[in-house]
């Protein structure tokens, strides 16, 4: 459990466009790392090549190089399908599977990857996923109605039990509270608060607040310049991040001036 | 948070100073449609009492309630809403006569079919019946296997055809596939006909019939409408399902069989079930390929067969002496095709109702 993620030099490309150049950074075991940074600056590209689905997207494609705990992602052998087992995803907006119940969605990571499990067990591991999303309580007595119907801040948490469930090393977030509103987002801060105990997390944000409230760690990223690609301008202690910056880009951004 | 100042108290020159436009206006009565309408079905009545063709007729009592409404309503109410008392009209009579050789068709067909509707028709075949009586059992149980194995045919073809254009093509190969998909959803089903009977001639000889080669007919009728709708329904499958799969580290074919197609299910149904609906009633791909017989063949690889269509068509034209029989017998296969493909359009309701994602909890 809870790998760390180490990238080199990594560039990433959508055909011949450069989206993102040059990024080298080490993401730690157990801790939160956030990435802020204006929109389009290539936050959730970077975000996406971790879990090798930016490749999902047509004539995508990675330079560089990834590797958890020592192991290239991206290895002439890797099947990405392996690779997104160990690093979980959790999207901008929820998006539970609206033919499943509460239950199936929660189960969806293990029953369609054809894992065989006695009922018992597999209750037992909904249940586990569930608490950990602190979505038990309220859902407890209709496991087997649709996901669909829950709010939108209880489908943002069924997609966190969904993806825990498989038991990751790693969970991607990707603006997971964009869509919520202060209550449930603060629900799912406290969540990742306690996930961080088990989990690498990396999670990318627009509300700095939230970045300062939940990381260990934050890393800034901007554009090189307009129409240029995206770059990793600094990567530090959140606490120093939100102090102290080194550069000058991160403090205009921090304190609103831009962005 | 402005108060509403009561219309009554202001007059309409001072709301014009102060707000610009008034914001009332004169109303027709609500009776002033109905009573239009009654004036210009007495104008269409004497038109067509005086001489002129009831078509003309009906023409002329529309031009009249149009123009009536049109300029009543401008003088009360002002222009905007006249226009859209016009456009009102058009759009309601372009629904009526789109309606009108529908409903024509469906009352001349019950009329004239309805006598024979009998457990008689249902249950015997045309085996050396000459004059009354007689069914269509045959034909009942011909159009049921040929169909079905049509369906049986198209639905996996196309539905992994169409699988195969959203999720894994995108290059040449799969435009080229939509294009000429687009192409054989307009060929005519004589062609089709003709393919199957080219192919089976190949193969057994000239003068063959059977069932199945009806069948590959109306599968080659099918397949495109299958692929085209399913096509559709799962473009509509939300990308983000397809992600969310991803990354729960779910192979793509699962991906597939577990997420897209359970949730675009309800559509595929009833593209399916629409498809299938329109292939039944086809005649001539059927007479050049299955032929007819009097008796009943439940074995499509075995001789001809008989189809509802073409009984209908046979009976209607090859009346023999017993002219008035037969041509009853016609009508009565046309309405139990209508029936059965009333019950398909139902069915594909009730599919599209029972699979359908649900959202409330």
């Amino acid at each position: 459990m809870a790998k760390r993620i180490e990238v080199s030099d990594l560039n990433i490309y959508y055909d011949k466009f450069l989206a993102v150049q040059g990024v080298s950074m080490t993401i730690e075991p157990r801790a939160v790392t956030a990435l802020i940074g204006p929109s389009g600056c290539g936050k959730s590209t970077f975000l996406r090549s971790l879990n090798r689905m930016h490749e999902l997207v047509p004539k995508a494609r990675v330079e560089g190089k990834i590797a958890m705990d020592g192991q290239d992602l991206y290895g002439p052998n890797v099947d990405p399908v392996v690779v997104r087992r160990h690093i979980g995803m959790v999207f901008q907006r929820p998006n539970p599977f609206p033919t499943m119940s509460i239950y199936d969605n929660v189960a969806a990571g293990l029953r369609l990857n054809a894992t065989r499990m006695k009922r018992a067990e597999l209750d037992d591991l909904v249940e586990r996923a569930l608490r950990a999303a602190n979505l038990w309580q309220e859902v407890s007595d209709r496991l087997n109605k649709p996901g669909s119907g829950l709010s939108g801040g209880q489908q943002q948490r069924l997609c966190i039990a969904r993806a825990i469930a498989v038991q990751p090393d790693v969970l991607l977030m990707d603006e997971p509270c964009s869509a919520l509103d202060p209550i449930s987002t603060q629900k799912i801060e406290d969540l990742i608060n306690e996930l961080k105990t088990e989990y690498t997390i990396v999670i990318v944000t627009h509300n700095m607040q939230q970045a300062a409230r939940v990381s260990d760690t934050t890393g800034f990223f901007n554009l090189k310049g307009v129409g240029e690609a995206g770059q990793l301008v600094e990567l530090d202690e959140t606490t120093k991040i939100f102090s102290t910056p080194t550069n000058q880009a991160t403090e205009d951004y921090i304190s609103g001036r831009f962005g | 948070m402005h108060t509403p100042i009561p219309s009554t108290s202001v007059d309409t020159e001072l709301e014009v100073q102060l707000f610009g436009q008034p914001l009332t206006h004169g109303t027709l009565p609500r009776w002033a449609p109905f009573a239009t309408l009654a004036a210009a079905i007495v104008v269409g009545i004497v038109l067509d009492d005086i001489g002129l063709a009831i078509g003309v007729a009906a023409v002329a009592a529309v031009a009249f309630y149009a123009a009536t409404i049109y300029l009543w309503s401008r003088t009360v109410e002002g222009h905007r809403k006249a226009k859209d008392r016009v456009l009102t009209t058009v759009v309601t009579s372009a629904f009526l006569l789109a309606l009108l050789p529908l409903v024509s068709m469906v009352i001349t067909v019950v009329q004239n079919g309805i006598q024979r509707l009998d457990t008689e028709f249902l249950s015997f075949s045309m085996r050396s019946i000459v004059g009354e009586g007689g069914g269509a059992y045959h034909a009942i149980l011909g159009t049921l296997i040929i169909t079905g194995l049509a369906a049986l045919i198209s639905v996996p073809i196309g539905m992994l055809c169409a699988i195969y254009l959203v999720e894994y093509g995108g290059g040449k190969l799969a435009k080229a596939i939509t294009f000429f998909v687009d192409v054989m959803t307009g060929i005519p089903s004589i062609v089709a006909g003709l393919f199957a009977y080219a192919l089976f001639a190949l193969l057994f000889g000239p003068g063959v019939r059977m069932g199945i080669m009806g069948a590959i007919a109306l599968s080659v009728l099918m397949i495109p409408i299958v692929v085209r709708s399913t096509e559709e329904m799962l473009k509509l499958v939300p990308n983000e399902l397809r992600e969310a799969a991803y990354a729960l580290a779910v192979p793509k074919w699962r991906m597939i069989t577990k997420v897209v197609l359970p949730t675009a299910l309800a559509g595929i149904a009833t593209g399916v079930t629409l498809a299938i609906a329109r292939i039944i009633g086809e005649t001539a791909p059927l007479l050049i390929t299955v032929g007819i017989t009097t008796g009943v063949n439940m074995n499509p690889f075995d001789g001809r067969m008989s189809a509802l269509p073409v009984f209908s068509y046979y009976e209607y034209i090859r009346t023999g002496i017993h002219t008035a029989a037969s041509q009853d017998r016609a009508w009565t296969a046309a309405l139990i095709l209508i029936i059965i493909v009333m019950l398909l359009n139902l069915a594909a309701r009730l599919i599209s109702r029972l699979f359908a994602p649900k959202t409330r909890a």
